[in-house]
């Protein structure tokens, strides 16, 4: 779960916008490439990790990486347009500069899941660091057991990729399952709470890796009822969100009982935080 | 200071004025205790016989007063609002810079703070474990701040072992004073007729040379070593141990919280004056012209508003959350982080605060009562 | 706020004046050096204390100094709001009422006929009120006056195409870090920095006296355990009440600290 390559807490790299895509009405993606093209080319990253991202003249913003950690031509973010950075880079187009921190953090325990059935309980925009996890799996397909694909969205408009969702609901020994709490026309999955679904996920509890990403109250309820099926809770693990600034442990805000969230995370495994989350202020 | 009594010397009350003059010469911008806003607090001395003799620093909640030390020494205050801190992890400092031309190309480049060679005279026991604490925090192997790193690096630091302690003290409880015993370039006790003078590394040996000072006798030695016990002795505050983890921990939800929740004003001067807190915000300062932005950092605390900030959730919206953020970090996940507590024992936080919550008797309220289930 | 300004022309910015002083204008022009630079940047169409006069033209951003206090001012902020993109009261006339809001708990007329020969001559509201009564606003700048630091700020975060930083924080925390010694502390003064909104550079305690709340009400102000504090230091009860009921006196958290008190005081 180390880091295979890092840029470290200097100042960012100067990296241009080389694509654009609207998903929802708030949320857009982001393919940045270092301007520099030997740092382009040894740029690594671990599924989960993130990258700090800079507006000019506004500043930085914790947003983790949603591409393929295989593709070496950019780097991918996608990211929901609600604060100060976000909305400024919402406004970016192909060509525009910001700069680049990262990777940072400990990502998804990849290495740890091998074959063993692979769960992804997912709430909103917290699909996004768990899907270059679907690409590592897809591509390496063999080593897996199943995939069970969770996720939750407020409003049938919240989910994006949907084309995706379809394609990968497809594929053999996949499971996709989605629910919105509102749905809309056309909405071909469960209205409801994600957490209706947890039951009829169909994976081996005693062989398996659940990850989760999403509302702190969903992953509560999704822990209890992964660990009530029978799931280890060594085999569990969440991807945490925290006021973030430094990204290197430094700046204290992110600070999870004696965790720095952007050093000693953002993944955990839920058995290093499951007491602080059952107290609000942690 | 005094595992090696046949090094310690003895520097003349007279002479005080001989050992600043050194430190000028040698290149050091001298800091020294003076009297801003009613407090005592460090700034630049242009004379070397200008520090301040006679002053006492009256303590309690929320209460500091300047009074006369009938001895009329020279370091007979217990400490001020700050020590080293300031000096090494600045209140604000630019981070890096980033230039855009008129294509919007962006080019960052690191700003490298320019930090003079500086001596700080009148430093407590309190004030080196914190710094020792710092260290470890913006120093660890592999992963240095070099803003940090710059101005720590340049810190000639001259102890006074603490004679009286504030009524607000509780070092000799955290095992952190009141007698320095490391991390000092040199350590000064003071007597009536002089100072014990002890040097701590080899910048402080060759200060403590330059002076051509003699041998501290066994008297005066004993006579320092017995006025840091009787300090010691006279502290009446205290924590209940030196790890409060599990016990802390184990309390998340007393009521003790919004207790004192109810009396704290958020205003975080807790936190600022602290000599271990560390936390940072950091903010962006375009230039009007559109052309650069300056990146930086200021001391930021976990009362505020911003600390926990997520959007659409704030992680500690009401001060019950934050003073408990901060006074259970403080003492208890520390130990998690740096292998011991955040407390130093320097009283700041219950002198400095403007209401005068006394961190050792939350501690003692929250402690005192069963665990909760 | 939606602040997206296109980049590449030079935004309209207007500043309009209502019930005020004229302070928070004398801010921005006291900016010198760089209220020439911020002027290339922008077009200032509207500045009557600088000269530029067109208070009825369509602009990008309007300023607004003073409070809403005479019937024409209620119609001339309607006649801004629909002519301005984005709509920024400054200054603590402007977001709550201002000094001349303390007639809002006591009889206007009454004090009309002791002050002024003609009474009769006097066309005002019986409340001073803030912008923000009145219309939406967009964001807020307080201080008694603003700072200009804090408007060229505002007018870069535009520039740059997003919401200004707003900081609730307490004057504590930017009177710390200047290094001044707490004057509640270190002198027993009843300082209004702990539950005062940050902006000043702590302007007052760096001169050894105590902030008098002239920026407003910080986020989660302890109202409560500051008039305690007072108290505790030898205010009586009235002086409390003054403490809050000063230039920002119907900020609703500085109001309502005072009414509590007083409350108390009746009982």
């Amino acid at each position: 779960m180390k880091a295979p390559h890092a840029i470290d807490a200097g100042p960012p790299h100067a990296a241009s916008v080389v694509a654009r895509t609207q998903e929802s009405p708030t949320i857009f993606t982001l393919e940045l490439r270092l301007d520099d093209a030997a740092a382009q080319a040894a740029y690594r990253f671990a599924p989960g990790q993130f990258n700090m991202l800079y507006l000019y003249g506004v500043g930085e913003v914790p947003i983790s990486i949603m591409s393929d950690p295989e593709a070496r031509n950019g780097i991918g973010h996608t990211i929901r347009a609600v604060g100060r950075v976000t909305r400024g880079l919402a406004a970016l187009q192909p060509g525009d500069r910001v700069g680049l921190r990262g990777p940072f953090g400990r990502g998804w325990p990849l290495q740890e899941m091998g074959g063993c059935d692979v769960v992804l309980v997912t709430g909103g925009l917290g699909c996004a660091p768990a899907v270059s996890v679907i690409h590592y799996v897809l591509r390496r397909r063999e080593r897996f057991g199943k995939l069970v694909i969770i996720q939750g969205v407020k409003h049938a408009d919240d989910l994006i990729w949907r084309e995706q969702y379809d394609h990968w609901a497809k594929l053999p020994d996949t499971q996709v399952l989605v629910a919105a709490d509102e749905g809309g026309a056309l909405w071909p999955w469960h209205v409801g709470r994600v957490t209706e679904l947890f039951d009829l996920a169909r994976f081996n509890p005693t062989r398996a890796v659940a990850m989760m990403c999403g509302p702190e109250g969903m992953m509560r309820v999704a822990a209890d009822n992964l660990l009530a099926r029978g799931l280890p809770e060594s085999q569990l693990f969440l991807s945490m969100e925290r006021n973030m600034q430094c990204a290197v442990g430094r700046c204290g805000h992110c600070q999870l009982g004696g965790a720095f969230v952007c050093r000693d995370g953002p993944v955990f495994n839920w058995g290093e935080v499951k007491i602080l989350l059952s107290h609000r202020g942690f | 200071m005094f595992s090696q009594p046949d090094r310690a010397r003895f520097l003349p009350l007279a002479h005080l004025h001989a050992l600043v003059a050194q430190l000028m010469q040698m290149g050091y911008q001298c800091l020294g205790p003076a009297v801003e806003n009613g407090a005592i607090v460090m700034r630049e001395l242009d004379d070397p016989a200008g520090l301040p003799r006679g002053l006492q620093a009256e303590q309690a909640p929320g209460r500091y007063r300047l009074t006369r030390d009938p001895h009329n020494r020279y370091f007979a205050w217990a400490n001020g609002p700050q020590a080293i801190k300031p000096q090494a992890f600045a209140a604000k400092e630019s981070l890096w810079r980033v230039e855009r031309d008129d294509a919007g190309a962006l080019q960052f480049a690191a700003v490298v703070p320019a930090a003079p060679a500086q001596a700080i005279i009148g430093v407590r026991a309190c004030d080196l474990a914190a710094l020792a604490l710092q260290d470890a925090h913006f120093l660890p192997a592999g992963r240095r701040d070099a803003h940090y790193a710059q101005r720590r690096e340049q810190l000639f630091l001259v102890a006074v072992q603490c004679a009286e302690p504030g009524a607000t003290c509780f070092c000799a409880s955290t095992g952190d004073g009141p007698t320095p015993t490391a991390g000092y370039d040199l350590a000064l006790a003071e007597l009536a007729e002089g100072f014990v003078a002890v040097a701590g590394s080899a910048k402080g040996n060759a200060v403590l040379d330059a002076l051509s000072l003699s041998p501290a006798t066994p008297q005066q030695i004993e006579a320092a070593r017995q006025q840091g016990q009787a300090a010691a002795a006279a502290q009446t505050r205290s924590l209940p141990g030196r790890n409060l983890r599990e016990a802390l921990m184990s309390r998340l939800e007393h009521p003790r919280w919004d207790e004192v929740a109810a009396r704290c004003l958020a205003c975080g001067n807790c936190t600022a004056v602290c000599p271990t807190c560390f936390c940072h915000a950091e903010i962006d300062e375009p230039a009007l012209d559109g052309g650069a932005s300056e990146h930086a950092r200021q001391w930021d605390s976990c009362f505020g508003e911003a600390h926990g900030h997520l959007h659409g959730f704030d992680v500690r919206s009401d001060i019950r959350t934050r003073y408990r953020q901060w006074l259970t970090h403080k003492l208890a996940t520390w130990h998690d982080q740096f292998g011991r507590s955040g407390c130093v024992g320097c009283g700041r936080c219950i002198a400095w605060c403007p209401v005068g919550i006394d961190l050792t008797e939350e501690v003692a309220a929250l402690t005192a009562s069963e665990v909760q289930p | 706020m939606n602040s997206a300004i296109n980049n590449s022309i030079r935004p309209r910015v207007a500043v309009h004046k209502f019930s005020s002083c004229d302070g928070c204008q004398l801010a921005l022009l006291n900016l010198g050096e760089d209220l020439l630079a911020l002027a290339e940047r922008v077009d200032l169409v509207h500045f009557a204390e600088a000269g530029p006069l067109d208070p009825d033209t369509d602009v990008d951003v309007a300023f607004v100094e003073g409070s809403v206090s005479t019937p024409e001012d209620i119609e001339r902020i309607q006649h801004i709001r629909q002519h301005s993109r984005l709509l920024i009261p400054i200054g603590a006339c402007a977001t709550a009422g201002g000094i001349q809001a303390l007639r809002n708990g006591a009889d206007g007329a009454q004090w009309v006929a002791q002050i002024y020969s003609h009474p009769e001559a006097i066309s005002s509201l019986a409340q001073s009120t803030p912008i923000a009564s009145h219309v939406k606003v967009d964001f807020e700048l307080w201080g008694c006056p603003v700072s200009g630091p804090q408007m060229l700020a505002v007018v870069n975060a535009l520039l740059l195409g997003v919401a200004p930083r707003d900081n609730a924080d307490k004057v504590c925390t930017e009177c710390k870090r200047q290094g001044h010694a707490c004057v509640m502390v270190s002198r027993g003064i009843a300082c209004m920095g702990p539950v005062t909104r940050a902006g000043c550079g702590a302007l007052c305690p760096g001169l050894g006296r105590d902030c008098y709340g002239c920026y407003g009400p910080a986020e989660n102000a302890n109202t409560d355990a500051l008039a305690a504090q007072f108290a505790s230091l030898g205010l009586a009860p009235r002086d409390i009440v003054q403490r809050f009921q000063s230039i920002n006196s119907q900020a609703p958290v500085f109001l309502a600290a005072a009414d509590k008190i007083r409350l108390r005081g009746d009982e």
